[in-house]
């Protein structure tokens, strides 16, 4: 099927295009861009007027909760919720009930996201069996099964010993590691940053020491051991600072972090709205500008959405007795864009953090409008007003403090391999 | 979603007290109300009758997820003073379901039409949680929340300070030991800030007291002679036996070395400072039986006062409450 | 409008003599209701046959409409001597509705039980909703809707009507 996407504003970063023009899809995939190719005399035209044409968005980070979980969210639901916010691409965590540590779940989950005809999926595998940090998963069959990276998620090693051997073994096969800095024995009992506003509130803290101890670590068996490594969810001013001079040093390592990292800091703690429990946690504003300053400065090359769908009652608790997490994929689009509001982010920047930047941290083909990739992209009406709210939304997680806000921007249709998978009615 | 600070929880639409769950956000005006108060309350208490008809008729549950006898003690006992029927639940949590065990727990005794909860939980902000899911028209009175909060206690002790020293204005105030789990030393804080101490000393070592509680208005103190110099209240915490073991203090020997109060460091403190202690005490622990039992003591008036000061906060949250829910004029009473 | 405080003080105490000597009332307790029963009190306790001190009540805790109206937020301390088998005069300012004494015996009723309970008053107001009257009566006072009795004092004692809008 032939479509034709016209008077749109098409923003690509990946090729450094912002232009009205048009975009030519031809089974699957994108086959020109600006001048017709022949034969499109009669494709399907889509009327992008008052529009951006934008990549489709990647998501390094997405709990499907499924299997398991299913209280908390499926893919069905969870993928519809990743198209309505823009999300054509997306990286699934390995801590499904059963975990990510044998082909047949890898593939299971794979399935059922073709089935539910959502996002590109690709899992995570466990970088050991049963997350529990002792013994090396298969990394070679889950690889071969579709897993496009392997991490131990924020579940502790046994050892520093069995980390060093878990990175030198996907190091053989140069394998993709995931890395979630914590030294639990810090973090441990810890749900809120350690410093004013947690001392205040007596809520136990968490150090900036359990991200930045087990980062320079981590960065030191990196080079050790020469293994390709991707840092998650930074959340200290600090690790900015560590991996951007790792990478000065020549070290190739990548690192995102989340987008409630960018937009909120420990203030919001002072209501004890379990809402605003997640891990790593907010912390200061000087963390919260410094890995914006991060951003800006190529050292993290990726904003995810950390989407963490949960039941009602998973929040409905004091603080620290409710689970972490926060479930905002369907507006990760404008909800970043609040940082270029602020004058923070210039918006190329942060579309390339959400689209090509991700793409190139896992080495996907994603992210881009460039000819001959598949046709995922988005149609985004940047001034649109609308109210995301517990009865329009996709996810099946109650949980994010945004339900109910208002936002300014809107994606109006997300299409997947030319086909229209979301569209606002 | 987004719910409401403590402070705009706590107070009606008339800016009185309908929750007691925190000091932060109250003003001088309401703390020094709830002092006066309690004041008349415990002249009440000299008396032969004891018992006002003040909450007649109205239902109050002590509801305690952490056990703690002494509080739920004299909180029963105000509740009785004021007339009220009480009701005393202990409830385990188990730590996987906290979350659910705490609203059904709720939802049962909303369902027995109770009008004020007086709980008592180790999480922090478990009371303002209450508060925020409960039935309107059920008053909250944080009895101890984590290591947040234990506005009663902070106010008893208040009291206490204000029928010894007169006022506030210009005293020097030591509070010792473990500040860093101690939800008492918390709102003391915020109580004495407010009240108009500008000198209040946190001592202890680094490991029980935080750096940030001197963005919070207090001088922290590592040293016991430094941080009891001249002061007129010294205030010592207990310490929990079971801080040795996550290597915050090297063993109770070393800590009452350093940080004990015995008659020979009192010295340090002004002829007259009073000796304050939230209870129960550990002797030879953190102080000695000697200064305990001895003149500068106040510990025993801390829970005579603790009855008036939980008197007027119930009585307070109750009225509160009942305004809120029918803002009706009143008439002339003659 | 000026009252003449002197003379209702002066109809008071004949009317409390000649009511104690006639009910062979003796060593009465005198008890004030605070703050206007007190000042009232003082100017009695030459009248009433008895060696007890003057007593006083603070019936704010004891009020019917605490929910509605809360908590006054000054409340001054009662003070009553053994008071089972006493005669009590009790005294106030005002009557109006009866709820204020209504309080004050269930009050007193609290810390025994009275031989017998006398109530004086300096300005009766009528409008009485409850089933009591006073024994003893300075003046028979009919005020219009908007009017109220407003009370100076202690030293010198002053009660004049005001009209409140």
């Amino acid at each position: 099927m032939k479509l034709r996407i016209q008077n749109g504003r098409l923003i690509d970063p990946s090729q450094g295009i912002d232009a009205v023009t048009e975009l030519f899809v031809d089974n699957q995939k994108i086959v020109a861009i600006g001048d017709a190719p022949e034969g499109f005399d009669d494709a399907e035209v889509v009327d992008a007027s008052g529009q951006w044409v934008l990549p489709g968005l990647v998501d390094l980070a997405v709990s499907l909760r499924e299997p398991g979980l299913t209280q908390k969210g499926n893919i069905a639901t969870e993928g519809r919720a990743a198209v309505a916010g823009g999300v054509t691409t997306l990286v699934c965590a390995p801590d499904t009930r059963p975990i990510v540590d044998t082909p047949a779940v890898a593939a299971l989950i794979q399935d059922k996201a073709d089935d539910a005809g959502m996002a590109n999926v690709f899992p995570l595998g466990a970088l050991t069996q049963g997350l529990e940090g002792a013994q090396l998963s298969n990394m070679v069959a889950l690889t071969d099964a579709g897993c496009v990276a392997l991490s131990n998620h924020r579940h502790p090693m046994a050892s520093t010993k069995v980390l060093v051997r878990a990175l030198e073994y996907a190091a053989t096969h140069d394998l993709l590691v995931v890395f979630h800095p914590d030294e639990t024995s810090l973090s441990e009992g810890g749900c809120a940053h350690e410093g004013l506003v947690s001392t205040m509130h007596g809520l136990p803290g968490i150090p900036e020491e359990a991200e930045t101890i087990a980062l320079m670590r981590d960065l030191l068996l990196v080079q050790k051991t020469g293994v390709r490594a991707h840092f998650a969810r930074l959340s200290c001013a600090k690790s900015v600072e560590m991996i951007a001079d790792a990478k000065a040093s020549g070290l190739d390592v990548t690192a995102d972090v989340a987008v409630h990292n960018l937009l909120l800091n420990d203030q919001v703690l002072n209501r004890f709205d379990g809402h605003y429990h997640v891990l790593p946690p907010l912390r200061s504003d000087e963390d919260r500008l410094t890995l914006i300053e991060g951003i800006k400065a190529g050292v993290i090359t990726a904003i995810c959405s950390d989407h963490q769908p949960h039941e009602k009652m998973a929040k409905i608790a004091p603080f620290a007795a409710t689970e972490p997490g926060m479930a905002n994929i369907e507006i990760l689009l404008p909800l970043a864009m609040q940082l270029t509001d602020e004058g923070d982010l210039d918006f190329l920047t942060l579309l390339t953090c959400l689209t090509s930047g991700p793409a190139a941290c896992f080495g996907l083909e994603a992210g881009s409008l460039s000819v001959g990739s598949f046709a995922d992209f988005i149609l985004f009406d940047s001034t649109a007003r609308w109210t995301w709210s517990s009865e329009n939304r996709k996810t099946k997680g109650h949980n994010s403090p945004y339900l109910g806000e208002e936002f300014v921007g809107r994606v109006m249709a997300t299409y997947i391999s030319g086909q229209r998978v979301y569209q606002v009615v | 979603m987004m719910r409401s600070e403590p402070r705009a929880l706590q107070l009606n639409e008339h800016g009185q007290l309908k929750h007691f769950l925190t000091l932060d956000g109250l003003d001088k005006t309401i703390l020094t109300e709830i002092l006066d108060r309690a004041e008349s309350f415990l002249s009440m208490g000299e008396q032969s009758v004891k018992k006002v008809p003040l909450l007649r008729g109205k239902t109050v549950v002590n509801l305690f997820f952490e056990n703690s006898t002494r509080t739920r003690t004299t909180f029963e006992l105000a509740a009785k003073r004021l007339s009220a029927d009480v009701i005393n639940l202990n409830i385990e949590t188990s730590a996987t379901s906290k979350g659910e065990s705490l609203l059904d727990t709720l939802k049962n005794l909303e369902a027995m039409q109770s009008d004020m909860f007086i709980v008592r939980h180790s999480d922090s902000g478990a009371a303002h949680f209450i508060a925020e899911h409960c039935t309107p028209n059920v008053a909250i009175i944080n009895a101890g929340d984590g290591r947040h909060a234990h506005p009663t206690q902070a106010m008893l002790d208040m009291l206490t300070i204000r029928r010894h020293k007169g006022g506030f204005e210009g005293l020097k105030i030591a509070i010792v030991g473990d500040i860093l789990h101690s939800r008492v030393a918390r709102s003391q804080l915020q109580a004495l800030t407010t009240l108009g101490v500008s000198d209040v000393r946190l001592v202890g070592p680094k490991t029980l007291v935080p750096s940030f509680f001197a963005e919070m208005g207090a001088t922290i103190c590592h040293d016991l002679e430094a941080g009891l110099k001249d002061v007129d209240v010294v205030v010592m915490l207990r310490l929990q036996k079971e801080r040795m073991k996550g290597g915050l203090l090297p063993s109770e020997s070393e800590f009452y070395r350093l940080y004990g109060l015995t008659e020979e460091t009192l010295a340090w403190a002004k002829p007259d400072a009073i000796v304050m202690h939230p209870g129960p005490i550990n002797r030879g622990v953190e102080i000695s039986s000697e200064v305990a039992d001895g003149k500068h003591s106040v510990i025993l008036n801390q829970v005579t006062n603790g009855i008036a000061v939980r008197m007027a906060v119930m009585s307070m949250a109750m009225s509160g409450q009942l305004q809120s829910a029918e803002s009706s004029v009143a008439g002339d009473d003659k | 409008m000026k009252l003449d405080l002197e003379r209702s003080l002066a109809a008071m105490r004949e009317q409390l003599a000649s009511y104690c000597e006639k009910k062979k009332i003796e060593d009465a307790i005198v008890v004030g209701i605070h703050t206007g029963g007190v000042w009232v009190a003082e100017h009695l306790m030459s009248a009433v046959p008895t060696t007890e001190p003057l007593a006083t009540l603070d019936i704010t805790f004891y009020r019917d409409d605490f929910t509605k109206a809360g908590l006054n937020p000054k409340v001054n301390q009662t003070l009553l001597p053994a008071i089972e088998d006493r005669h009590v005069i009790l005294v106030d300012d005002v009557l109006m509705s009866g709820r204020t004494i209504r309080a004050a015996m269930n009050e007193i009723f609290d810390f025994g039980r009275p031989a017998s309970i006398t109530l004086a008053i300096l300005y009766d107001l009528g409008q009485h909703e409850l089933p009591i009257a006073a024994d003893i009566v300075g003046e028979q006072l009919t005020l219009n809707p908007d009017q109220r009795v407003k009370l100076t004092g202690p030293q010198p004692l002053g009660f004049s009507v005001i009209n409140t809008d």
